[in-house]
């Protein structure tokens, strides 16, 4: 089937068989390397990326579903070669350790605070929770999604 | 905890001791990491696995035709096709066999079975559901008891000489002294407990690209592996391929956790396919594969005997310990030590006397016993004492502070010889069992706790401790290696002429940091700053030898060797120094990043001048340039300790318990980026909880896996996951370079016992001593109505 | 990781899929949320040859009160549910169970309707709408049909509706003007499926119960109906033993299997319990 799907806001036509999960169009045929595989079932949430601005897990889902719509992925979340204040709070935070879930952690980051631009650390655990980490036990994403919503509140103010 | 330093400054220069922002970050939060499953190759082909449904079963057949005539299909790999190349079997880690490829048997459920390589990954899964395999299932032994009956069924009937299904029998310490100690106590305690099958499920699952090139013979493998040089010689010793032909290149890992220490069968058959074809092969593990085949840990069946004389004082343990090994024995450890470092057991604990039986027996279940965050069987042996330190307290009446306390090594006895055979480096106990009580309010928790009881209300509160102590960093080379090969570790360090480094370590990270800590310990000694230094592991071609990241190793041994390079050069700088500035060596003085003329403090050369000299300006008769190498071999482990405090709430009508407050007061020496080790006791502590609470991989009575996927598997998500308070205390290793102790996993090997402990301790009251990991719901309330009360 | 190969079709219109439905029979399988779908399809424990994708059919996703019930449309994401102002002020069943389903990234595409399709005994969807008396509407080409969700549920990943058939929406009945409601999930961890659920519903007039919904999940080969304990509860006021007795009648009515999570005794005395803080937490703050 050929599909036409705006990726980080340049559309991009690609033949796929229906069958390709979204994850593997995102990595193979975009060649864009970001969004991770890590389970089976729907668990662990590394493949995340943003589909018409909310998060969906791409292991989840066909990339015939994404004809016609829109994909945001870890590598256009930085723009003009500056950081989004999610990624830069990662990163001063120490909010990863593999690196592995963080493309994911980051883009649901991204999504919930603009949502909830000032959360609570329990509100925030919920908003990952469909996302799994094994190397930071959460508390140190947990403070970058807190320093991240202080900087992109300085910056709005 | 402190403010946070990220650079040098007046009050504190240097830079040991400083929370350096993490140098590899940047190609992370960017999605630009390079993991296995990125590396793509001009032509490559796909493999996937076809594995076993039975748990113990012979082959009759395997017909592939169907699977060989579907479009897009290159080749089907079974054992039969290996075994004409003699690669249906390889070593294990422990000097076992392991099938690559099933041939006559599979023997445990998930076994690797047939391989399918196609242009293209989903056409390779078509083609799995073609392969028609004829099995006669057999019975399954499932545990490691029922393995060691007479007449169980024998499991590796492909061994020689293998007439039954042990494995090992092991033991250390003093029978005869114990016996006494016993003879003479005035109360005995005892604990039976299961530390179950773990799985240390990283988030990236294993895999490799193989490129033989067909011309050249060179094999480039890319790897998941944490330890990429012992690979390369096991893969040139199983293979016959000669070792300078074989590069193996680990590049970014998704965590690791001692999963991806071994040598599985996915590696070896993508490799030969790729020998035989000459096209790169990638192989991507699924997270079936990776839980329900890759090396589990732990499925240690343990019982502890405590001898303590009227006082509370300890005067002997007895513990034996049996060990389901699965079907191969695959422990990735030292090979003296059949059952790890075990009989570590005696813990913090100064005990005149212990006794240690262990025995392995192989089950239908997959092979592994990797150290899962741990050095080497230590966390079963840290978890047993710490448990049965806390029932010791509760039959003698005794607050489980104080027990501890009273029996402590004490700081004056180091180092200390343990009744078991280590030779403990330094230690200071009490401090941290102090600080820890202090922060977690002991006595008002008590008091609450005692209200709560006294209220019989539903929500129960327990305290739970652990103070445990850990040894790690292995070598020394003496008593430490695999496969024959020695545990020392490796660095080389060159200085460009513009003053910037490359530093090459034989270590693996998997998200430990060492691209800045070993930058900041060569910046430390050298006063380059960790911004223009590279730090480069992994490549085998481009690294020097070392034994890899695992058992919180690489900071004790690599870290070490860091050092003491980086001082070689520094030794080689002052006479370059000397000969720039026409004064003896003797009266320059070392101060961060420069020599000064003693008396003409203006007269310096700064190390970036040097570095320049060295390949401009050198002495005669000296050798350019500024760059060596160090094998480092420890003169002994180091033994980091820590007290972990868990206060939990438990429904006692529901079970369900949740860790209202987690302290944790680590010693892990001193601390070169005190971010990075605090993330690594975090995500320790978290990986304790996850074990206590909720990870196991179990069987049913047929050996098939409950477990295999993250949907039985359960992995602790932000919202289970506690809060953690953290702070520390500094006792030096005395033999370490930098006075640092590993400490990757001391959490994950002490803490499982203070969450299990403070869960019984809120339920004690009733009657509850034991309740065996994962501490789910349903067992809380079993073990309350299964009480006396 | 790897579907089967199958025919991708994505009907612009309600009367497309019914027709494509009408044509396929038991080949077509309908996606919604596909959260359970495919990751059954990636297991290949699923394999359809024919998936008739409802995603961009217009209309469906409307979330709404109208003729004496709530109508919740077959493209409303639980996320929808979750964040819904008549959900939150009107259905404190739905409300309180909607956050705990799967994973919060999960719910922005699982759908409510999906759900209640896939007739998971584990699904919590299933207990909120016995609790609530719901039903759900199911439209082929030959017409409509509106089946109570007790009629609707009939096994283990089983439901009564027909091959060429779509639920259209689902209808949860106006729960008058005194009414409370709950749901209490034991699981092991967020997006883990329940050990025990239990949806409970009260609707009252002046202290006295109207009507009662006790709904269980996990803890049977379908959702259950708590029958005798609702019919306990009918008629009376709320009180401590009233409630006990309710309870008792709940546990009664479950139906566990010992498994890793925990022994039939333990999940049936769960029940116990959590139908009892259920109707407690209810009768504490009722809407009136
Ligand atoms: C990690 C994870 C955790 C989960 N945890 C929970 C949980 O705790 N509780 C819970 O209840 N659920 C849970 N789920 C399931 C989730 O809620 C699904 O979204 C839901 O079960 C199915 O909804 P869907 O829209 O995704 O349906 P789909 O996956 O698209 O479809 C499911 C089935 O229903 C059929 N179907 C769907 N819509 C229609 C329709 N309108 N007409 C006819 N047939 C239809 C499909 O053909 C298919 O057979 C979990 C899922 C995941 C991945
Ligand atoms: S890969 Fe695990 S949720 Fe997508
Ligand atoms: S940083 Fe490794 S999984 Fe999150």
């Amino acid at each position: 089937m050929n599909i036409t799907v705006t990726v980080n806001g340049s559309a991009r036509t690609s033949e796929v068989e229906p069958r390709m999960l979204l994850v593997h169009y995102i990595r193979e045929v975009l060649g864009l390397r970001g969004a991770h595989v890590g389970c089976d079932t729907t668990s662990c949430g590394v493949c995340t990326v943003l589909l018409d601005g909310l998060p969906v897990k791409s292991c989840t889902m066909f990339a015939v579903q994404a004809d016609g719509r829109s994909i945001m992925t870890v590598e256009g979340m930085a723009t003009n070669g500056q950081l989004h204040p999610v990624q830069a709070a990662f990163h001063s935070e120490h909010g990863l350790q593999c690196g592995f879930c963080t493309p994911g952690m980051m883009l649901v980051a991204k999504a919930f605070l603009e949502e909830n631009p000032a959360p609570s650390e329990e509100e925030i655990r919920w908003a990952i929770s469909g996302n799994l980490c094994r190397c930071t036990g959460y508390q140190n994403i947990v403070k970058a999604v807190q320093a991240a919503a202080r900087n992109m509140s300085e910056v709005s103010k | 905890m402190t403010t946070v330093e990220t650079a040098p400054s007046a009050e504190h220069p240097g830079w040991m001791g400083k929370s350096v922002p993490r140098i590899e970050d940047a190609r992370f939060i960017a999605g630009r990491g390079n993991y296995v499953e990125d590396v793509v190759l001009p032509n490559m082909l796909h493999m996937a696995i076809l594995r076993s449904p039975y748990a113990h079963a012979r082959i009759v057949s395997i017909d592939s035709s169907a699977a060989m005539a579907l479009p897009g299909v290159v080749a089907v790999v079974t054992g039969a096709l290996l075994a004409e190349h003699k690669l249906a079997w390889m070593p294990t880690l422990s000097g076992d066999t392991q099938a690559v490829l099933a041939t006559d048997k599979v023997r445990f459920q998930g076994q690797e079975v047939a391989c399918v390589v196609a242009e293209d990954r989903y056409v390779a899964h078509d083609a799995l559901e073609l392969i028609v395999v004829d099995y006669e299932p057999l019975p399954a032994v499932v545990t490691p008891q029922a393995a060691l009956e007479d007449g169980a069924p024998l499991i590796r009937d492909d061994k020689d000489g293998q007439v039954d299904n042990r494995v090992y029998h092991w033991e250390a310490g003093d029978a005869a002294a114990t016996e006494a100690a016993f003879a003479g106590a005035d109360r005995v305690v005892s604990l039976t407990t299961f530390y179950p099958r773990s799985h240390p499920a990283p988030l990236e699952c294993c895999g490799c690209v193989a490129d033989v090139n067909p011309a050249s013979g060179k094999a480039t493998i890319w790897m998941t592996s944490q330890a990429p040089h012992a690979i390369r010689t096991v893969f040139a010793l199983v293979a016959g391929l000669p070792e300078q032909n074989i590069q193996i290149i680990s590049p970014d890992i998704g965590g690791g956790f001692g999963n991806k220490v071994p040598v599985y069968p996915g590696y070896v058959v993508a490799t030969a396919a790729s020998l035989l074809i000459g096209r790169p092969v990638k192989w991507i593990e699924d997270r079936t594969g990776n839980l329900i085949s890759t090396g589990f840990a732990r499925d240690f069946h343990m019982t502890g005997e405590l001898a303590l004389d009227g006082a509370g004082k300890m005067l002997g343990l007895r513990v034996k310990m049996l060990s389901d090994q699965g079907y191969a024995y695959a422990d990735a450890q030292p090979s003296k030590f059949r059952a790890g470092l075990f009989h570590m057991v005696t813990g913090s604990y100064d005990l005149p006397a212990a006794h240690v039986v262990t025995d392995g027996a192989y089950t239908n279940k997959a092979p592994g016993g990797v150290a899962y965050r741990c050095s080497f069987r230590i966390t079963e042996a840290s978890y047993l004492i710490e448990r049965l330190v806390d029932v010791a307290a509760v039959e003698i009446g005794m607050d489980p502070a104080e027990l501890r306390r009273m029996n402590f090594v004490q700081p004056d006895q180091f180092p200390y010889r343990s009744a078991t055979g280590f030779v403990y480096d330094s230690g200071d106990y009490a401090p941290a069992l102090d600080l820890a009580l202090e922060q977690v309010g002991y006595a008002e928790v008590r008091a609450e706790q005692q209200a709560r009881r006294a209220a019989g209300a539903t929500k129960q509160l327990g305290i739970g401790i652990a103070s445990m102590t850990e040894a790690l960093g292995a070598g020394p080379s003496r008593d430490y290696d695999i496969l024959g090969i020695k545990m020392f570790d490796s660095a080389e360090l060159r200085v460009h002429p513009t003053g910037k480094a490359i530093l090459k370590l034989g270590v693996r990270h998997q998200g430990q940091g060492h691209e800045t800590t070993f930058a900041q310990i060569v910046a430390h000694e050298l006063g380059i700053p960790p911004q223009d230094i590279v730090v480069q592991e992994g490549d085998t071609d481009n690294t020097p030898y070392g034994l890899g990241t695992y058992a919180s190793r690489s900071t004790p041994t690599a870290g070490a060797a860091a050092a003491l390079v980086a001082r070689t050069l520094r030794e080689k700088a002052r006479k370059i120094a000397a000969y720039l500035l026409e004064v003896a060596e003797e009266d320059l003085e070392w101060e961060a990043d420069r020599f000064s003329v003693k008396g003409a403090p203006e007269k310096v050369k700064t190390i970036q001048e040097i570095a320049f000299a060295a390949y401009t300006n050198h002495p005669q008769g000296m050798d350019a340039g500024l760059e060596g190498v160090k094998y480092y071999d420890p003169p002994n482990l180091t033994f980091p300790f820590a007290t972990y405090i868990v206060v939990a709430e438990v429904d006692v009508a529901t079970g369900e318990w949740t860790p209202v407050k987690v302290v944790a007061v680590d010693d892990c020496g001193v601390r070169i980026n005190p971010m990075i080790v605090e993330g690594q006791i975090m995500g320790g502590l978290t990986e304790g909880y996850a074990m206590a609470a909720m990870q196991q991989i179990a069987f049913d009575e047929d050996g098939n896996c409950i477990g295999s996927n993250f949907m039985d598997y359960l992995i602790p998500t932000a919202m289970e996951t506690p809060h953690f308070d953290l702070f520390d205390t500094c006792t030096p290793s005395p033999h370490h370079p930098l006075g640092c102790k590993g400490v990757g996993e001391s959490a994950t090997v002490g803490s499982p016992a203070a969450f299990v402990n403070a869960v019984v301790d809120a339920v004690s009251h009733l009657g509850v001593r034991n309740i065996d990991m994962p501490v789910l719901s349903s067992r809380v309330w079993e073990a309350i109505h299964a009480a006396p009360g | 990781m790897f579907p089967s190969q199958f025919t991708y079709h994505a009907p612009a219109t309600l009367g497309e899929a019914l027709a494509l439905l009408a044509e396929h029979g038991d080949d077509a399988k309908v996606l919604a949320g596909g959260q359970s779908l495919i990751p059954l399809m990636k297991l290949r424990f699923a394999a359809p040859p024919i998936i008739v994708d409802i995603n961009r059919i217009p209309g469906l996703d409307t979330i709404a009160e109208e003729g004496g019930s709530l109508r919740v449309g077959a493209l409303v994401r639980n996320r929808a549910i979750e964040r819904s102002d008549v959900i939150t002020s009107r259905y404190p069943t739905m409300a309180a169970a909607a956050p705990m389903i799967s994973d919060p990234v999960v719910r922005n595409q699982g759908t409510f309707v999906g759900s209640l399709c896939h007739a998971d005994p584990q699904g919590d969807w299933g207990s909120v709408m016995l609790a609530l008396d719901g039903s759900v509407v199911a439209r082929s080409v030959a017409g409509e049909r509106v089946i109570p969700i007790g009629e609707f549920l009939d096994g283990p990943f089983t439901s009564t509706l027909r091959a060429d058939e779509l639920a259209v929406e689902a209808r949860v009945p106006d729960p008058g003007s005194e009414f409370a409601g709950t749901y209490l999930k034991l699981e092991r961890k967020v997006g883990d499926f329940a050990t025990v659920g239990v949806a409970v519903f009260l609707a009252t007039s002046g202290g006295t119960v109207t009507k009662a919904g006790i709904g269980l999940t996990g803890v049977g080969a379908t959702n259950i109906k708590a029958t005798a304990a609702e019919q306990a509860l009918v008629g009376g006021t709320v009180s401590d033993a009233l409630i006990e007795e309710a309870a008792r009648l709940a546990a009664e009515a479950a139906d566990p299997r010992t498994d890793i999570r925990g022994s039939a005794d333990y999940k049936r005395d769960v029940v116990r319990v959590y139908v009892a803080r259920g109707l407690r937490a209810a009768a504490a703050t009722p809407v009136a």
